[in-house]
C-alpha cells in the first residue's frame, strides 16, 4: 500500500474520529439525555475509524513509536468487532488492509492489548497523569483529539473526577461507551 | 397503485387535498410533527409534536353535493398531552415529545388512544358532549345556589343539544416502568393489553391497571460494555394475541410468542438478510439499523424500514426478505456527508395501504416513495405548498442519478435533506394518506372521476 493512500486513509479516520467525538461531546447537552441507540452507533463508527487509524499507521511505518497514550484502547472484550472500510477511500487500499483487519477479532484486539499494557499501563494511569506524554518524532497526541479539557457549561465547576466516573448524571446509557474511559477529552 | 377495494389498478392519481400547520419558514421546534396516526375506521387522524401536544383532524362525511370528494378533515380536538419533567435522580430533562400515538379500537361512543413520550404513556378518552342538562330546581344555569324560599314548584331537568364540545381527559398514566427512552407502543388485538419498548426492554401493561407491568423482553447484558445492539421498533401481531416482533439497531427482527415462556428473551423466529458484501462500508452498520416495523392487516407479512431500503418478510421465511425496495439508493455514496449532517440517524417510518398491495415511506427533499407490490411499480411524490392547489394531481418526482440531469428531475446535491418526511400513515379502507413534513401535515387523497 502506497504512503499516499494510507495516508488518506489516515487523514480520513481521523477526521471521521473528530466528527464522532464532536458529536458525542454535543449529545451530552442535548435535552432528553444521552441517547442509548444513537451512542452505541457513534461508538461503533468511532471503533472503526480507530481500528483503520491504526491499521493505517502500521501500514505506514511499522518501525514508528507504539500508538501513544491517547489512542483509544479498547481493553474490554466486545464481542463484535466490525472493521469495515472509510467511505470515500479508493478501493485501491482494500486488499492490504482487509488481510490485517479481517482475521479473528478477539486474537487480535487481546494480542494489541496485551501489547500495549506491557509497553503503557494506559489503563492505570489517571487523567492528570496522561499529560506527561512522551515528546519525540511522533506528537503525544493525535492532533484530532482536543488538547484542552472539556468545555464548561456557564456555572459549572471543575472537580478532580475520579477515573472511569467522568460522566455525571448521564447514567447507565454512557457506561455502554467502552472507549469513553481513556479518551482524554472526557 | 392497486386501490383500496382489492382490485388491481395501477392507475392511481393522487391529489393534494388539504394542508395543515403553519406557512412560514421559521419552524418552531414545538411544532414539528413527530407522530402520525389514522384510527382503525380512518374517521379520525391524532398527530403528535415535539411540545407535547396531540392534535386529532376528524373526517366530515361526504356531502352530497360533491361527491367526487371525500370528506376533509378539521380540528376535533387539540390538547396537552405530556410535559417536561426533570428526572431528579439522573439530573435529566424528560422531553415531552410525543413518540407515538396509537388508537384503541372503539368500543362504546368514546374515542382512546395511547400517547407516549420517554418515559410515560398515557391513554386519553376523547369524547364529545353536545347535550347539558338544564332546568334543575336548586341550581340557576349559571350554577349558582337558588334560594329555598323561592322554590315553589318541582320540575324535572331535561337534557337540551348544545354546540358541540370535544373533551380529553387523561384516564390512565403508565409511568416509571422504562429506563431507557421508549420508542414503541403497540395496542393488542386482545384489546386489554399493550406492550411498550425502549432500548433495552420490553413491557407488558394492562390498559388497567398503571402500577404494574410485565417485563417481556430484556436484552441488557451483564456489563453494559458488552452492549452490542438496541431494540428499535416492536408490534404486535394484528390478530394473534401472543405475537409480536421487535427489530433491532442490527438490523435483524425477532419474532416473539408470548405462550412460550414469561421472559421472551428466547425468539420463536429471527428474521435476518446475510450483508452483501459488494455494499460493505464504514457505514453499514449504521444504515442497516430498522427504524420501524409494521406488520401487514393480514398478518402474514412484515415491513421493515432501514436508512435507504423497504423490505417486506414473509412471516413463513426467516433467511430473507420477500421483497426489498430501494427507496434512495443514490444516498449510498453519500453516506460520509449524511454522518456529517446527522441526516444518518434519522428515523423513517413506513406504512401500508388498507388492503397490503402498497407501501410507502418517506424521504428527503420533502419526498415520499410508493411502492406497489403487485405491479412492482413505485412512485416518488413530493409534499409542498407550490402543488398546494385543492385536487391539483401531484406529479412523479424523480432524482437524476446519472451525469446527465433531464429536465424536471432534481440533482442529488440540490436535495434539501433539512426537509424530511418521517411520518406517514395511510387511512385502513379508502386511498387517503397523511405526510407529514417538519411541521406541516398535508393530506393527499386518490383522483376520484
Amino acid at each position: 500500500m502506497s504512503a499516499t493512500t494510507a495516508m488518506e486513509v489516515n487523514a480520513e479516520a481521523r477526521r471521521i474520529l473528530a466528527v464522532s467525538i464532536s458529536k458525542l461531546y454535543a449529545s451530552r447537552t442535548q435535552r432528553g439525555g444521552l441517547r442509548l441507540h444513537r451512542s452505541l452507533l457513534l461508538s461503533m463508527v468511532m471503533r472503526s475509524a480507530r481500528d483503520i487509524y491504526h491499521s493505517s499507521r502500521e501500514c505506514e511505518g511499522p518501525s514508528d513509536a507504539q500508538p501513544t497514550q491517547e489512542e483509544p484502547m479498547d481493553t474490554s472484550s466486545s464481542l463484535e468487532e466490525q472493521t469495515g472500510l472509510p467511505e470515500p477511500v479508493q478501493p485501491e487500499p482494500q486488499p492490504t488492509l482487509n488481510s490485517t483487519e479481517l482475521p479473528p477479532e478477539e486474537p487480535d484486539s487481546a494480542e494489541e492489548d496485551s501489547d500495549s499494557e506491557i509497553t503503557e499501563d494506559k489503563e492505570n494511569l489517571s487523567p492528570t497523569r496522561q499529560s506527561r506524554k512522551r515528546r519525540g518524532k511522533v506528537s503525544a497526541a493525535p492532533d484530532f483529539l482536543p488538547s484542552k479539557r472539556a468545555r464548561l457549561e456557564p456555572g459549572e465547576e471543575r472537580y478532580a473526577a475520579p477515573l472511569g466516573s467522568c460522566r455525571a448524571g448521564a447514567g447507565e446509557s454512557l457506561a455502554a461507551l467502552s472507549l469513553n474511559r481513556v479518551i482524554p477529552a472526557f | 397503485m392497486a386501490g383500496a377495494g382489492g382490485g388491481g389498478n395501477s392507475d392511481v392519481q393522487w391529489c393534494f387535498s388539504q394542508v395543515k400547520g403553519a406557512i412560514d419558514d421559521d419552524v418552531a421546534e414545538a411544532d414539528i410533527i413527530s407522530t402520525v396516526e389514522f384510527n382503525h375506521s380512518g374517521e379520525l387522524l391524532a398527530t403528535g409534536d415535539k411540545g407535547g401536544r396531540v392534535v386529532i383532524f376528524q373526517q366530515e362525511p361526504e356531502s352530497k353535493s360533491q361527491p367526487q370528494c371525500r370528506g376533509e378533515y378539521n380540528v376535533y380536538s387539540t390538547f396537552q398531552s405530556h410535559e417536561p419533567e426533570f428526572d431528579y435522580l439522573k439530573s435529566l430533562e424528560i422531553e415531552e415529545k410525543i413518540n407515538k400515538i396509537r388508537w384503541l379500537p372503539q368500543k362504546n361512543a368514546a374515542q382512546f388512544l395511547l400517547s407516549t413520550n420517554d418515559k410515560t404513556i398515557k391513554l386519553w378518552k376523547i369524547s364529545e358532549r353536545d347535550k347539558r342538562p338544564e332546568g334543575y330546581n336548586l341550581k340557576e344555569e349559571d350554577g349558582r345556589y337558588r334560594d329555598f324560599n323561592t322554590v315553589t314548584t318541582l320540575r324535572v331537568p331535561v337534557f337540551r343539544p348544545m354546540d358541540l364540545m370535544v373533551e380529553a381527559s387523561p384516564r390512565r398514566v403508565f409511568a416509571n416502568a422504562h429506563t431507557y427512552h421508549i420508542n414503541s407502543i403497540s395496542v393488542n388485538s386482545d384489546c386489554e393489553t399493550y406492550l411498550s419498548a425502549d432500548d433495552l426492554r420490553i413491557n407488558l401493561w394492562n390498559l388497567e391497571i398503571t402500577d404494574r407491568s410485565f417485563n417481556i423482553v430484556d436484552i441488557k447484558p451483564a456489563n453494559m460494555e458488552e452492549l452490542t445492539e438496541v431494540i428499535t421498533a416492536a408490534e404486535f401481531h394484528p390478530n394473534q394475541c401472543n405475537t409480536f416482533v421487535y427489530s433491532s439497531s442490527k438490523g435483524t427482527i425477532r419474532l416473539c410468542d408470548m405462550r412460550a415462556s414469561a421472559l421472551c428473551d428466547k425468539h420463536a423466529k429471527m428474521f435476518e438478510e446475510p450483508e452483501d458484501p459488494n455494499n460493505r462500508s464504514f457505514f453499514s452498520e449504521i444504515i442497516s439499523s430498522i427504524s420501524d416495523v409494521k406488520f401487514s392487516h393480514s398478518g402474514r407479512y412484515m415491513m421493515t424500514r432501514d436508512y435507504l431500503s423497504v423490505k417486506i418478510w414473509d412471516l413463513n421465511m426467516e433467511s430473507r426478505p420477500v421483497e426489498t425496495y430501494q427507496v434512495h439508493e443514490y444516498l449510498r455514496s453519500k453516506l460520509c456527508s449524511l454522518y456529517e449532517n446527522d441526516c444518518i440517524f434519522d428515523k423513517f417510518e413506513c406504512c401500508w395501504n388498507g388492503n397490503d398491495s402498497v407501501v410507502m415511506t418517506g424521504s428527503y427533499n420533502n419526498f415520499f416513495r410508493m411502492f406497489d407490490r403487485g405491479y412492482r411499480q413505485d412512485v416518488t411524490l413530493e409534499a409542498s405548498r407550490e402543488n398546494s392547489k385543492p385536487r391539483s394531481v401531484l406529479k412523479p418526482r424523480k432524482v437524476s442519478t446519472g451525469g446527465k440531469r433531464k429536465k424536471d428531475e432534481i440533482s442529488v446535491d440540490s436535495l434539501d435533506f433539512n426537509k424530511k418526511i418521517l411520518h406517514t400513515a395511510w387511512h385502513p379502507l379508502d386511498n387517503i394518506i397523511a405526510v407529514a413534513t417538519t411541521n406541516n401535515l398535508y393530506i393527499f387523497q386518490e383522483k376520484l372521476n
